[in-house]
């Protein structure tokens, strides 16, 4: 089974207890810095409210409890990558517990949601990891705020665990909370994967997987390490209780150190932060503030424009589709055949048109003036232009051939130039027609289909 | 941090003594009846001191680094702290 650990950076301007800059990747080292995030002697922090508001609100769109009283902790530990020598935490009264994630129409519980700091980065000189003998340290990312999602160990596969990291993504950008890019790191998925029998509730040990930089590593890593850790127990081996890395580029994960139990952190109160006390009136208006969540936009685009379940699943994963589905819809274009579009070609090319657009082209294919397959091509024209469909249609004179006579034409032509075609279908081979359907869609590309073949059933008696 | 500061030689019987009388006073706190207390984090009755989310300038690179035992290129550099594995 495994848990999730998902760290979110929430979006905000400035650090989580300083007002450094929350910089770009590429920022030179230590340019986003001051005394405080470099643990100076003598400073103390003060927290950054949208940070707070940003762990809310992704606490009530996970369903989770918030307690009215809310502290910090520090997290000890000696590495060079946080100065302070701690890591200012959350540990027994975190900002929310006990919430869920809808997937797939099933819950996965979240244990808890609560708010830390980042620490800096490191950088080891030398070839190999173990033969390094220096190690370079940037601090702009120390003190960046992070939300931290831990999951219970609800998801079954590879499959389960990368979903819940995209619908989680989903989640937190429909509401603003994080862009959530895992490309910059700005959602960082650590999956705890343990094995139990079959049949049996007990699980084994467990390991934690860190470095995993997009959706596709996440589920490389889990199916490898799964793997792995059945490979060590079928030969009578135990596993070890321990943090591993990913390698992308060997596709393994490797020892990176044995877990710390959570006593060797000892954690404590952190004596510079006053405690939070979050009212339910706090509460109260950042929960009205929030948008639709997209489990409910789920619901609402089978209730209210009567699409099939897996339909309003995919659109309601990306709010940029939902609301072009919408905006489509609302521009006086067919539900479903609007969401067949999304789902069929703009998704897949990930090129947006505007609403307007859309719906002109699905009223244009709906209506019968042209073809799906030149709609593929008005599509792709008019995302590339930004011009409407109906003036790309107009100026290829693509206009599909309906008129029977026009096409009657044309189907004999196809009649007279396949005379064994013919024979076979008169023989009783039915997918003959098939290859005179294919000839008129290449002499006539714009000719109806529909009208078409039925012309040609007809013509062939 | 602590454990990095040295002695000077004849200081041992005096730091000695020092850390001695610290721990024996621990040992007096810890056998103190406290369960009727409720743990205390905070003396201070305030609570959600907060902070505008507005970034304000903090120190140059040079600055920043002013402090360090040894820095290159903008980096803090330190030794390996990579076990071996």
């Amino acid at each position: 089974m495994i848990g999730m650990e998902v760290h979110v950076q929430p979006t905000t301007r400035s650090k989580m207890f300083c007002g450094c800059a929350v910089g770009q990747l590429g920022d030179p080292p230590n340019s986003n810095v001051c005394e405080i995030c470099l643990g100076m002697p003598g400073v103390l922090p003060v927290i950054n409210k949208a940070a707070v508001e940003a762990c809310l609100k992704t606490a009530l769109a996970l369903s989770c409890e918030i307690p009215r009283h809310t502290k910090f902790d520090r997290k000890n530990y000696m590495y060079p990558d946080l100065p302070k020598g701690y890591q200012i935490s959350q540990y027994d009264l975190p900002m929310s517990l006990n919430g869920f994630l809808e997937l797939d129409g099933r819950r996965v519980r979240i244990r808890r949601v609560h708010l830390e700091e980042d620490t800096g980065k490191l950088i080891h000189a030398g070839d190999k990891l173990h033969k390094s003998w220096e190690s370079f340290v940037d601090l702009n990312r120390a003190g960046v705020p992070l939300m931290e999602i831990v999951s219970e160990p609800d998801l079954g596969s590879a499959d389960e665990a990368r979903d819940y990291a995209v619908a989680l993504r989903t989640m937190l950008r429909t509401i603003g909370a994080s862009e959530a890019e895992m490309e910059k790191g700005q959602l960082r998925a650590e999956p705890n994967i343990s094995l139990r029998r079959a049949g049996s509730k007990e699980l084994g040990v467990k390991t934690e997987l860190k470095n995993i930089n997009s959706f596709r590593a996440l589920h490389r890593a889990i199916l490898y390490e799964v793997t792995r850790q059945t490979e060590v127990l079928e030969s009578g081996g135990a596993v070890v209780q321990e943090t591993r890395g990913w390698s992308e580029a060997e596709g393994r994960t490797f020892s990176q150190r044995s877990k710390e139990f959570a006593e060797d952190y000892r954690y404590f109160p952190e004596p510079d932060l006053p405690p939070l006390e979050i009212d339910a009136a706090w509460i109260e208006q950042l929960r009205s503030a929030l948008p639709e969540l997209p489990g409910a936009r789920r619901g609402r685009l089978v209730s209210q424009h009567r699409l099939p379940a897996a339909d309003a699943v995919l659109i309601a994963a990306d709010r940029e589709l939902a609301d072009l589905f919408e905006a489509a819809v609302a521009a006086g274009a067919e539900p479903k055949p609007v969401a067949n579009w999304i789902i069929g070609e703009v998704a897949p090319s990930g090129k947006i048109p505007t609403p307007e657009h859309l719906a002109d082209l699905v009223k244009l294919v709906t209506g019968g003036s042209i073809t799906r397959d030149q709609g593929r091509e008005v599509l792709v024209e008019s995302v590339e232009t930004g011009r409407l469909p109906s003036d790309i249609v107009r100026e290829h004179g693509f206009a599909q051939l309906s008129d029977e006579s026009a096409l009657q034409v044309e189907v004999e032509a196809v009649i007279a130039a396949n005379p064994r075609a013919v024979e076979d279908y008169r023989a009783g081979k039915k997918q003959a027609l098939g290859a005179l359907m294919a000839d008129l869609k290449k002499r006539a590309p714009q000719a109806n289909p529909r009208i078409a073949s039925e012309l040609l059933l007809r013509l062939l008696g | 941090m602590l454990a990095r500061l040295a002695l000077e030689p004849g200081d041992e019987e005096f730091y000695a003594e020092q850390l001695s009388g610290i721990l024996v006073h621990i040992d007096r706190l810890q056998q103190l009846d406290i369960d009727a207390i409720p743990p205390t984090a905070q003396v201070v009755e305030v609570a959600n001191t907060l902070r505008e989310d507005v970034p304000r300038p903090g120190l140059d690179q040079a600055d920043a680094l002013a402090n360090a035992p040894a820095a290159v290129d903008g980096f803090f550099r330190v030794p390996s702290i990579q076990e071996e594995t």
